[in-house]
């Protein structure tokens, strides 16, 4: 599903050069549920972000869905994302200015659905994750793990076959944290969908299929 | 996709509201001057009160002569005789009117002063031009050549010099001194429309100045009627052959500039032949226009840059879910379209109570201003060319930045 082959990431400024991945090799397949682990600064978001094509690689080559990403557009990488992909952020990233449902339904817009069938496809997202309860409330009036679950539902709203996590649990408490866990697990398991997760929380890291360890921008497990 | 624009549009003004004001109070501002401004641009341009006849008339109101030996040049109107012996060889025109400019004097009525603007005309006057006669009629062309002392004036005048006597023809009038019979009182004409604003209309021939004077120029000006708009072009191409066989007016000078013109050329034409008045206006209403906007363009684009920067986390999420650099540079284009048109809306509403404000103050005779459909127009234009201006620089800013840079922000 993701194939990564000898990625390296190099931050350059006038002075300093900073290697943040080093010939990174990974596969992932189809319906596996992967965490990355490792120190703060060593390169698991910069990798998940070249997963879900937010940012480039400064040298090797990034396959997802048996696509080559490398010479895709902004356009292109843009309507690739909205198909593929879907993300979900440990700070959330909910527009505050929207309601619950205006937010979910967001990467619809993207693909010139009508308003009747995007409501439509954001209500089931919600009740998946068990907000359906909450589809007029703004994000300022939910708690953390609410946000979160609206994150997820966002995320899924369009059927993406591949989900990148980053830290989703690690702005929640145990209680709240076990409960996003738990959505993340029966979508992968039920759905068959690729999820990525990078974390920090081991136990939740268990409950993943595999786990990758990654120190100062290298593969180490 | 729109309606979403519409509500992030709306809960954006609704977030920062001192900036919003700002934001409105700017546009709205600029765009009532616009409107006011359009507004007077196109009462001056359209109102063709009492010159109902304009699109088959052509205007003579300049005369430049030239010598190039001794460096001469002398320009002004043209003479009653200059316009009357040349003018009347011309076949194309059905009717020819000659009248004279601006004079004023003082008139005093039991120790009340009563200025009085006046001019000369012909009888054709009257049927060239369309003035309504709220009573009485013009002086014919037996009176014209009989010299009486006969006059027609305004309603305006009217009430200055007569009160409210209800009706005032055959009253005397006394205009520099000379009391003259009145025949006839005409609506008021708006002083902008310079060429015909007076306040008493008189008969050529009880002019002061000696209008047999065989020199070329004078006080005069002139319109020539052709039978139909379509006939306009072939009278002007006569009229311009007809002054290529004048003789010069004496050994001093050895070329003659005077053109017979369309309204608009004519308001503005600077008596010069090199200097072009439309060009003039032209480049004075550009260069306001630009003034005036700019100032509140700059402005309002570094707010929304400020505003754009604000929002990195909404729009990192936005392209990390799939929105291209052009959806969300039509997006925030989108939006500020909005917000113009709300400060257009508001605008409109200004421009409408600072022109009623206006038209009491009578600050010009007459000027009635309006917001027709034109103008409207125009300023519906303005606000959308304001709003792309303002907001294309700060969308493509917004564009530019890294989605990464972005989510961290």
């Amino acid at each position: 599903m993701i194939r990564l082959a000898n990625i390296e990431k190099r931050y350059r400024t006038d002075s300093i050069e900073t290697l943040a991945l080093n010939s990174i090799s990974l596969d992932i397949g189809k319906g596996e549920f992967l965490s990355i682990m490792g120190p703060s600064g060593c390169g698991k978001s910069t990798l998940l972000n070249i997963m879900g094509l937010l940012d480039a690689p400064t040298k090797g080559v990034v396959k997802i869905a048996e696509q080559a990403t490398g010479n895709l557009s902004d356009q292109q990488l843009a309507h690739f994302r909205n198909r593929t992909l879907g993300f979900i952020f440990q700070s959330y990233h909910l527009i505050g200015d929207l309601n619950v449902v205006d937010n979910v339904e967001l990467p619809l817009l993207y693909r010139s659905s009508k308003a009747a069938g995007r409501k439509k496809l954001a209500a089931e997202a919600l009740e998946k994750v068990g907000l359906s309860n909450r589809m007029l409330h703004f994000p300022g009036q939910l708690s953390g793990g609410q946000k979160q679950r609206v994150a997820i539902a966002r995320a899924i709203v369009g059927r993406p076959e591949i989900i990148l996590a980053d830290e989703p649990t690690g702005n929640l408490d145990s209680a709240m944290g076990n409960e996003v866990m738990e959505i993340l697990v029966q979508l992968n398991r039920n759905d068959g969908t690729t999820i990525v997760m990078v974390t920090h929380d081991e136990n939740m890291a268990k409950k993943t299929h595999r786990l990758v360890r990654l120190f100062d921008g290298s593969q180490v497990q | 996709m729109l309606q979403n624009y519409f509500k992030i549009a709306i809960a954006v003004l609704k977030r920062r509201k001192f900036f919003t004001f700002i934001s409105l109070f700017g546009i709205s501002f600029t765009l009532t001057i616009l409107i006011v401004m359009a507004a007077f641009v196109d009462k001056v341009a359209t109102d063709n009160y009492p010159d109902r006849k304009r699109d088959r008339s052509l205007y003579i109101s300049s005369l430049e002569e030239r010598g190039h030996k001794g460096g001469n040049t002398s320009s002004g109107a043209p003479s009653y005789y200059f316009l009357r012996h040349f003018g009347s060889s011309l076949k194309k025109p059905v009717e020819m009117t000659i009248f004279s400019g601006n004079y004023s004097t003082n008139t005093y009525l039991n120790n009340r002063k009563v200025g009085i603007n006046y001019k000369y005309t012909d009888a054709a006057y009257w049927t060239v031009l369309e003035h309504e006669f709220i009573e009485g009629k013009a002086f014919t062309r037996q009176q014209v050549d009989n010299r009486d002392p006969v006059a027609v004036i305004t309603e305006d005048m009217k009430r200055a010099y007569f009160g409210n006597l209800p009706s005032v023809v055959g009253q005397m009038i006394e205009v520099d001194d000379v009391k003259y019979r009145v025949t006839g009182v005409v609506k008021n004409i708006a002083a902008t429309t310079y060429i015909f604003y007076e306040d008493v209309y008189l008969p050529f021939t009880m002019s002061k100045a000696d209008y047999k004077d065989r020199g070329y120029q004078g006080h005069y000006m002139a319109i020539l009627l052709a039978r139909s708009s379509a006939d306009v072009g072939a009278m002007q191409q006569e009229w311009d052959q007809m002054i290529k066989k004048i003789p010069m007016e004496n050994n001093q000078f050895d070329e003659l500039f005077i053109h017979a013109d369309p309204f608009i050329l004519n308001y503005v034409r600077t008596g010069h032949e090199e200097r072009s008045g439309l060009l003039y206006a032209i480049t004075a209403i550009t260069i306001f226009v630009i003034l005036v906007t700019l100032l509140p363009t700059v402005n309002l684009m570094n707010i929304n840059v400020t505003r754009i920067m604000e929002r990195s986390s909404e729009i990192g999420v936005r392209k990390a879910f799939g929105a291209s650099s052009r959806t969300l540079v039509y997006q925030f284009i989108v939006e500020n379209l909005i917000l113009t048109g709300l400060g257009g809306l508001i605008g409109v509403v200004f421009s409408f109570v600072i022109i009623q404000v206006l038209n009491q103050a009578e600050l010009v005779d007459n000027l009635v201003l309006s917001i027709n459909l034109s103008v409207l127009c125009y300023s519906l234009l303005a606000c959308i060319f304001f709003g792309l201006l303002s907001g294309v620089y700060p969308a493509w800013r917004m564009s530019r930045l890294n989605v990464v840079t972005a989510l961290k922000a």
